[in-house]
């Protein structure tokens, strides 16, 4: 087959705020080949697509299409050179038809009204090509992810794309869906439609792509061909880095505090471990593993189907936050604000929000002992502020973690659940979290630390939970800790658990 | 002189906003002084005050309706159906306080009743309460006629304690006035210092961060609502003293002043910001508007677009200054 490069992309760099996303990285698609680019959490690749696809403007770089070079200021310049692109979260309308979906902004009218009649055979014809039968009156919303995956390709094609980006397609896939799929990305690439495959299902991406890119913190580290490589070798190149692990092996007693046995819910399945009192358990995975869900779970934010918790020996259920924070059970969610944060409050309200009911008589604040123990907490973590009056929102980022993180201390927790501790907050505050989540640990704290930084899981975990998918892959011991390890289990190298398990 | 301080004294907090508007609250009551001499004899400022306590005294719940995310547009119908299931248990012979009791629990159910559809149902707050309105008016009217219509429309009510809550003085001072003030004085704790009151802030600002914080969010609104329902009776009952009678179409379009007067003083409709005390600022402007148009002998369309104007104004420059900042 005679290729040509349709996509040349030069030193590309972009940095947000001083953290560099992208840095200098150069890459060729070809017409006609499908190019799967692979990476961690945070390696890149979402920066990457966002540029081409013109979402974010480049810092340094050029892009060169048909060898000219090319300047996006919004997705529409690149919709309309043929760049199109599909999101993992599927940006569409579910409550309009599949014609005003594939249509929108292109109606085709007669005399200003719109011609359904035309519009409705177009789209038939549209959705031949990805071999669909479905109606082209049918809601949206009513279809099954797949047939609206199917919907969006549809309309890429219609809109006569010559490179299709797609994130994370097969995320929320089925195994036969997958194949019909990976079926219609054959034949689109027979067209000769330049395919970008973004994934981290490595298995698929060795399936489907011609060629395989890898980046890693931002950088590119190398391109292969599908049929020359390993999985193995893709995860050597997603991790690389030898990462220097102070290796403090705590000490603490294998003494059970909580026990999650068979745990299964709507993300997660047959869930099992222990974590130890005192313990450090670190939480790895792809986003999308399911570790959050499971976390939620226990913690009584969202219901499980099956399975038991344990808390000391005795079966607990907790039906809302408010029984698990009784029972000692802590939970820091992963997105400040949307989860965690009241921007409109204060600061002392966001930190006494947990607490407060238990220092209160009769439902009236003991107002002196609450400030009291916010005003200890505010020392112990070191939160700078001003007054504990000024709203949360006046607060930088480090610094709001620290307070959400002194509403659950304040709470008394026996095991505390940390999602995504460090997420957004800069490197002081990082390291000054870590050392607070020691010294708890060490105060007899079980906690639970859920992240996606391989390097945060390896230098913080006792022991470290990998899940896949909703399941729990392997639970490594002390020693066994790697980031060739973690990856290989979190991205699906390895046989699963229940076939060594014999 | 500084507001700010002034305001942080009697609140304890400092809320720029409604400094504002206390400051055209002043403004408004000096240019009175000087265009009307009746302005500030004690008689006028008395009947101010009493016009203030109707809308001062449902916005204390609206308030927190609208602190805590919601907004109930019923509390004019319950106002009148609440006084007009009293009015009925006297005409059938029930006893002054039994009669009231039942009146202040009818306010009470309806508040039940929307904080069910709200926190159950999963009904938006808006159509829930729009639903419990229509309904609460079409009460009031069967109660007062009967299935059949066959009784007058109002009934009249001549219990003492009834017409000396609503009519009566204590010294120069309207009873209700005394009544509203106690109210603004334990609603303004009770926000501040119970675990219910700082739980109405955290829904509102974000329910699920206050649910993943051990916050009870149906046991919030089921008290928000009930509380409105049961201030509406209570204004009802009073408003029923003052007249003597329980009237059909009393509270009529009232929830939208009483909503003007919670906004007014500063409450986002996003939820999570507001002050009872801003409410009876706004309220007070409102009234104090209606008795100049009075005084001043301007017409009564003047005055219903001056309400609306101040309206836009308060929240338009609210927005100006959280753009600014």
């Amino acid at each position: 087959m005679q290729t040509t490069e349709v996509l040349t992309i030069q030193d590309l760099s972009k940095s947000y705020g001083g953290v560099h996303a992208l840095s200098s990285v150069s890459l060729g698609i070809e017409s006609g080949e499908v190019h799967a680019v692979i990476g961690e959490n945070g390696a890149g690749k979402s920066t990457l697509v966002k540029i081409v696809s013109g979402v974010v403007r480049r810092d340094n770089g050029t892009i060169l299409m048909d060898g000219g070079e090319i300047q996006f200021n919004s997705p529409r310049e690149a919709l309309e050179r043929g760049i199109s692109i599909i999101h993992q979260e599927l940006s569409m309308l579910p409550d309009m038809n599949v014609i005003e979906n594939i249509y929108t902004g292109r109606m085709h009218t007669r005399w200003g009204v719109i011609d359904w009649k035309a519009l409705a055979e177009k789209t038939r014809q549209a959705l031949k090509v990805v071999e669909m039968d479905i109606d082209p009156w049918a809601r949206v919303g009513d279809l099954s992810i797949s047939e609206r995956q199917m919907v969006e390709i549809a309309k890429a094609v219609d809109r006569k794309c010559r490179i299709l980006i797609m994130d994370e397609p097969n995320s929320s896939l089925s195994e036969h869906e997958t194949e019909v799929l990976f079926r219609i990305i054959n034949k689109l690439k027979r067209d000769g439609i330049a395919i970008v495959y973004i994934s981290h299902k490595l298995e698929e991406v060795l399936l489907i792509s011609d060629r395989i890119t890898a980046l890693r913190d931002g950088k590119y580290v190398g391109t292969v061909a599908a049929k020359e490589s390993k999985i193995d070798d893709l995860v050597r190149m997603m991790v690389g880095r030898e990462l220097v692990r102070d290796d403090v092996k705590r000490s603490y007693t294998r003494e059970p505090v909580l026990q999650v046995s068979a745990l299964t819910g709507i993300r997660f399945r047959d869930a099992s471990f222990e974590l130890y009192k005192g313990e450090i358990l670190g939480f790895s995975g792809l986003v999308g593993a399911g570790r959050s869900e499971l976390a939620r779970a226990i913690f009584g934010a969202d219901r499980f189907e099956a399975g038991e918790i344990r808390l000391n020996g005795d079966v607990v259920r907790f039906s809302s936050p408010w029984e698990a924070i009784q029972s000692g059970v802590a939970m820091l969610q992963e997105d400040r604000k949307k989860l965690s944060l009241f921007m409109d409050l204060s600061i002392r309200a966001n930190m006494a929000i947990a607490q407060m009911p238990n220092l209160a008589n009769h439902g009236m604040i003991r107002q002196q002992e609450l400030n009291k123990t916010i005003q200890g907490f505010v020392d112990s973590l070191r939160i700078k502020l001003n007054t504990l009056d000024h709203p949360v929102s006046s607060l930088s980022g480090g610094n709001q973690q620290k307070t959400i993180i002194g509403r659950w201390l304040a709470t008394h927790p026996q095991v505390l659940i940390l999602d995504e501790p460090t997420h957004g907050v800069d490197i002081g505050a990082k390291a000054e979290i870590y050392q607070m989540i020691r010294k708890l640990a060490d105060g007899g704290m079980s906690i639970i630390l859920i992240s996606s930084e391989l390097p945060e899981i390896i230098t913080m975990s006792d022991r470290v939970v990998v899940m896949r998918e909703g399941e729990i892959t392997t639970i490594l011991e002390h020693q066994d800790i790697d980031e060739e390890t973690i990856m290989t289990w979190a991205a699906g190298g390895k046989v699963r658990k229940e076939e060594i398990e014999v | 002189m500084n507001t700010e301080s002034f305001l942080k004294r009697i609140t304890g907090k400092t809320r720029a906003r409604e400094a504002g508007v206390l400051v055209a609250l002043i403004g408004m009551l000096i240019f009175m002084g000087f265009a009307s001499p009746f302005f500030f004899t004690s008689q006028n400022i008395f009947n101010v005050l009493r016009n203030t306590t109707t809308i001062g005294i449902i916005a204390i719940g609206v308030t927190m309706v609208i602190i805590s995310g919601g907004i109930d547009l019923s509390v004019g119908s319950v106002m009148a159906v609440s006084a007009m299931v009293m009015a009925r248990l006297f005409y059938h012979g029930f006893g002054t306080l039994p009669g009231m009791l039942m009146g202040l629990a009818f306010g009470a159910f309806i508040g039940v009743f929307n904080a069910v559809m709200v926190t159950k149902v999963k009904l938006p707050p808006f159509i829930a309460t729009l639903g419990t309105l229509s309904i609460g008016r079409g009460l009031t009217v069967l109660f007062a006629t009967g299935i059949r219509g066959a009784v007058a429309s109002n009934i009249t009510v001549t219990e003492p304690l009834v017409l000396f809550l609503g009519g009566g003085y204590l010294g120069p001072v309207p009873f209700p006035v005394i009544i509203m003030a106690l109210l603004y004085a334990f609603f303004g704790w009770f926000l501040r210092n119970t675990v219910l009151g700082r739980q109405v802030f955290a829904v509102g600002s974000n329910e699920e961060a206050a649910r993943l914080s051990g916050v009870n969010i149906d046991r919030v609104k089921l008290f928000t609502y009930t509380a409105t329902g049961m201030l509406a009776a209570l204004a009802g009952i009073l408003q029923t003293g003052l007249l003597s009678t329980a009237v059909t179409n009393a509270g009529q379009a009232l929830e939208l002043d009483v909503i003007a007067a919670v906004v007014i003083g500063g409450a986002s409709l996003a939820g999570g910001i507001g002050s009872v005390w801003g409410a009876l600022i706004g309220a007070s402007i409102m009234a104090v508007l209606r008795n100049s148009f009075v005084l001043l002998r301007l017409p009564g369309f003047a005055q219903t677009i001056s309400i609306g104007v101040v309206i836009i104004l308060a929240v338009a420059l609210d927005a100006r200054k959280n753009t600014n900042s």
